[in-house]
């Protein structure tokens, strides 16, 4: 008989691939800059290049991303990705210094708190809505048993599919909501979620296309959101899920609290199925980029900054606070109007409510020093010192 | 005894996928039942790629049975048949203009996708049977006639082709170590080259600004691929390492190195000596893999399909011999189109492929690649550029034109 189950097998690729020599394969990082190039050297290249995960992604699949894109000269990209949970420890020899220099000097042995209890967080709720004119709270999920969006395949990506449909779906009170798939959205759907700035596109940034998550766009792919669109799931995107919870205001204790509720009701029903989240007590949550372990979570506010962002100590306030600042489009664009987009630098090493809470202080007192600066005084003596 | 059974799977979405599975004995009649061949076929349904929308060879000739049947192979080097289609899958295609929508990642793909391969062969190169067909290769260009045009029509004459170095895998597969190996034996080779052949190499890597600009201003230089075709198939990668550019001194033979196949191979020059530039062109590869028949290496052919190259549309001779010619009265003659067809051949833009003409001046090409010579195809262009020109003389003179016969594919 002629059948086979269809197994995870080893990469036969890179068995053939070792028939070249470690010099004829290390690729060519001299013009580079991005944390890939700066810690693979030669060495550690040759001891892991023989090596692949239980799926077969291998050190070539890790860092093709930042091979094909050298980066630019002042900003630091990571320059590698996950392909699967295992990668993260079958490659450590390159990705524990990577981790190390990307988030602030955490050690192999650190380990990362996980606090998702909403009431741990003090103030959030009387930030000025004159100035603070949204807040908002994400992060990302992988669903443990599958490969991530750089190395799965479509019945992967359909699997995953499912299981979000089917948790999302079961979602009730402020939560309940709808599924759009890409692949099947009417154009009045498809509009009303662009006039809503929910719909997200097939990437066209190098970055994500060469770690090859856009294959077989835009199969299994969509958004979800609950009825009063203050909580959002990307399904599929750049990573297994997107979740956000966000609303205009300044009110970002709700927010939070509607973000750590609504995860915590979709993690159940995953758990169910057996596919729970991807985490562990050292790395936190395990999400493709390494820039985004840990928390994975981004808070922040859209808010009026027009005296203070032009003010000498702006950006030593931000760094002391913990905070970075991006323009209103998000990562990479400009500020419109002194509006700035302010959330949490840091992501691995402290937890939600710790990032959440420097958000809250940290934009409480900007907005304070910002009142200050339009009556004409000065704000020395409220630099903070580093957090 | 061989038993046809057939099995509707329902996938966890609202279609399903019908599949048939070919049994050779009794007892795997009693364990179709069994949960693993329903599990084989349900986990091949559920990676089935969505292909509903699409307009390419490969989704045309992609059925549920075929990927369930080569879903599990790969090639010796480990090329895998969702590797191969990833391109067609990734870019659905355009509702006039159809592509073939997969790549071969070595020799063997050819061998191992076949199932697929084929079909594809055949729908793109006109009926033209892997199976059971022939493909002639010529490269004695003493055999053309009538090659010079009239320049005060054609303006240049081109023929490019290109060619795969036996035993490394091509651009959507090789690693960087088989990039940087075709990068050594090609610009080896080619540094053997004498006479009017007497070049140099320039690696994208290292070339100098100076050089970088002469190149552009000659309009040798190739980019990094921007077309999803492209890098949806991995051919981007790494890139611009192992990537580079020879020309003799003349500037009328070309190469690239590792660009959409190991070496595209071009001979040019202004005017309409076509006969020249084919004569170059033949000398040149001859000349070419000789060098590197002298080293121990060979390129990929077989007499199945010609010449091995990346794309399927480039099998046989991979050949495009063409010209830029002044038509500017036969191109907006209603039957331009259909004299086109009839003659075998297609126009481009002369910006190439998928740009627009501009004064009137065309670039006019063969058709065909495989199931034809390089003598053929090129003669094939001779003749039907001389009738255009006839035809752009007649309508200058007041004359009427006619519509050739078509010309018969020879099988």
């Amino acid at each position: 008989g002629g059948v086979r189950i269809t197994a995870m097998t080893k990469n036969c690729h890179n068995d053939y691939k070792m028939k070249f020599s470690v010099d004829d394969e290390y690729p060519d990082l001299t013009k580079h800059n991005n944390h890939m190039a700066k810690v693979l050297s030669k060495e550690i290249y040759g001891k892991l290049r023989s090596k692949s995960t239980p799926s077969g992604f291998t050190v070539d699949d890790v860092i093709q991303t930042g091979v094909d894109n050298p980066g630019h000269p002042f900003i630091m990209t990571v320059g590698c990705v996950a392909g699967d949970e295992e990668s993260y420890e079958v490659f450590k020899d390159l990705l524990d210094p990577i981790i190390s220099d990307r988030h602030g000097g955490y050690k192999p042995t650190d380990k990362h708190k996980t606090d998702l209890n909403f009431e741990n967080l003090k103030g959030g709720d009387d930030l000025d809505p004159n100035y603070v004119l949204s807040s908002r709270v994400r992060t990302g999920r992988s669903i443990k048993g599958f490969t991530l969006p750089p190395h799965n395949s479509r019945g992967e990506r359909r699997a995953i599919q499912n299981l979000s449909i089917e948790a999302l779906s079961s979602l009730e009170g402020e939560f309940k909501g709808k599924y759009y798939p890409l692949d099947g959205m009417t154009d009045a759907e498809q509009e009303q979620l662009i006039a809503d700035h929910f719909l997200f596109d097939k990437p066209v940034s190098p970055l994500l296309t060469c770690a090859g998550m856009a294959r077989d766009w835009p199969d299994a792919r969509g958004i979800w959101h609950n009825d009063n669109k203050t909580f959002l799931v990307w399904v599929n995107e750049e990573d297994h899920l997107r979740v956000i919870s966000m609303q205009k205001g300044g009110n970002m204790k709700e927010v939070f609290k509607r973000f750590c509720v609504g995860l915590q009701k979709i993690e159940e029903i995953f758990k169910k199925h057996n596919h729970g989240f991807m985490w562990n007590e050292h790395l936190g949550y395990i999400l493709t980029c390494p820039s985004n372990l840990g928390t994975g979570l981004r808070g922040g506010v859209h808010v009026k900054l027009p005296k203070l962002s032009t003010h000498a100590k702006f950006e030593e306030i931000l760094t002391r606070l913990r905070l970075q600042k991006r323009g209103t489009g998000g990562v990479d664009t400009a500020s419109v109007g002194g509006v700035f987009d302010i959330s949490n630098a840091d992501r691995l090493g402290s937890s939600e409510v710790d990032q959440v809470q420097l958000v809250v202080d940290g934009v409480k007192l900007m907005v304070e020093m910002e009142k200050k600066l339009e009556k004409g005084e000065s704000i020395d003596g409220m630099i903070p010192a580093q957090k | 005894m061989v038993l046809n059974i057939q099995l509707h799977i329902y996938s966890t979405d609202t279609d399903y996928y019908y599949g048939t599975w070919f049994l050779s004995n009794k007892n795997d009649v009693k364990n179709a039942a069994h949960s693993h061949i329903i599990f084989h076929l349900c986990l091949c349904s559920a990676e089935f790629p969505d292909l509903r929308k699409h307009n390419n060879c490969m989704a045309s000739n992609l059925t549920p049975a075929i990927y369930a049947k080569l879903c599990d192979r790969a090639t010796p080097n480990g090329f895998t048949l969702d590797e191969a289609i990833q391109t067609g899958v990734d870019n659905p295609g355009h509702p006039f203009i159809k592509t073939v929508g997969m790549v071969a990642g070595d020799e063997e793909s050819y061998e191992v996708f076949a199932d697929l391969l084929d079909p594809v062969i055949k729908e793109r190169h006109n009926g033209y049977d892997p199976r059971v067909m022939k493909h002639p290769t010529d490269l004695d260009s003493s055999k053309i006639q009538s090659g010079h045009f009239d320049e005060r029509y054609v303006l240049s004459s081109r023929v490019r082709t290109g060619r795969s170095i036996r035993g490394l895998s091509l651009p959507p597969a090789c690693t960087r170590a088989e990039r940087r190996e075709v990068e050594r034996v090609v610009v080896d080779a080619l540094s053997g080259l004498k006479g009017d052949l007497t070049g140099k190499y320039y690696s994208l890597t290292q070339m100098t600004e100076k050089e970088q600009q002469q190149l552009i201003d000659d309009h040798f230089l190739f980019d990094k691929p921007v077309s999803p075709l492209l890098t949806c198939a991995g051919m981007a990668r790494d890139w611009p390492d192992a990537r580079g550019i020879w020309h003799n001194i003349e500037k009328t033979f070309l190469i690239w190195v590792n660009e959409e196949d190991h070496t595209r191979v071009i001979s040019m020059e202004k005017g309409g000596n076509m006969k020249r530039v084919f004569e170059r062109f033949c000398r040149g590869l001859k000349e070419v893999e000789r060098l590197i028949q002298e080293r121990g290496w060979e390129f990929m052919w077989n007499e199945r399909l010609g010449y091995v190259l990346t794309c399927p549309s480039n099998l046989g001779t991979g050949l495009r011999a063409g010209v830029h010619v002044k038509l500017p009265l036969l191109s907006k003659d209603p039957r331009f189109s259909k004299i086109l067809d009839n003659l075998r051949l297609q126009k481009r833009g002369t910006g190439g492929v998928d740009t627009a003409a501009v004064g009137g001046v065309f670039d006019i090409s063969n058709l065909d690649r495989l199931g034809q010579s390089e003598v053929q195809l090129v003669q094939t262009v001779v003749d039907g550029v001389n009738y255009l020109i006839e035809c752009e003389k007649r309508l200058e003179r007041g004359q009427d034109i006619k519509v050739p016969p078509p010309i018969k594919l020879s099988k």
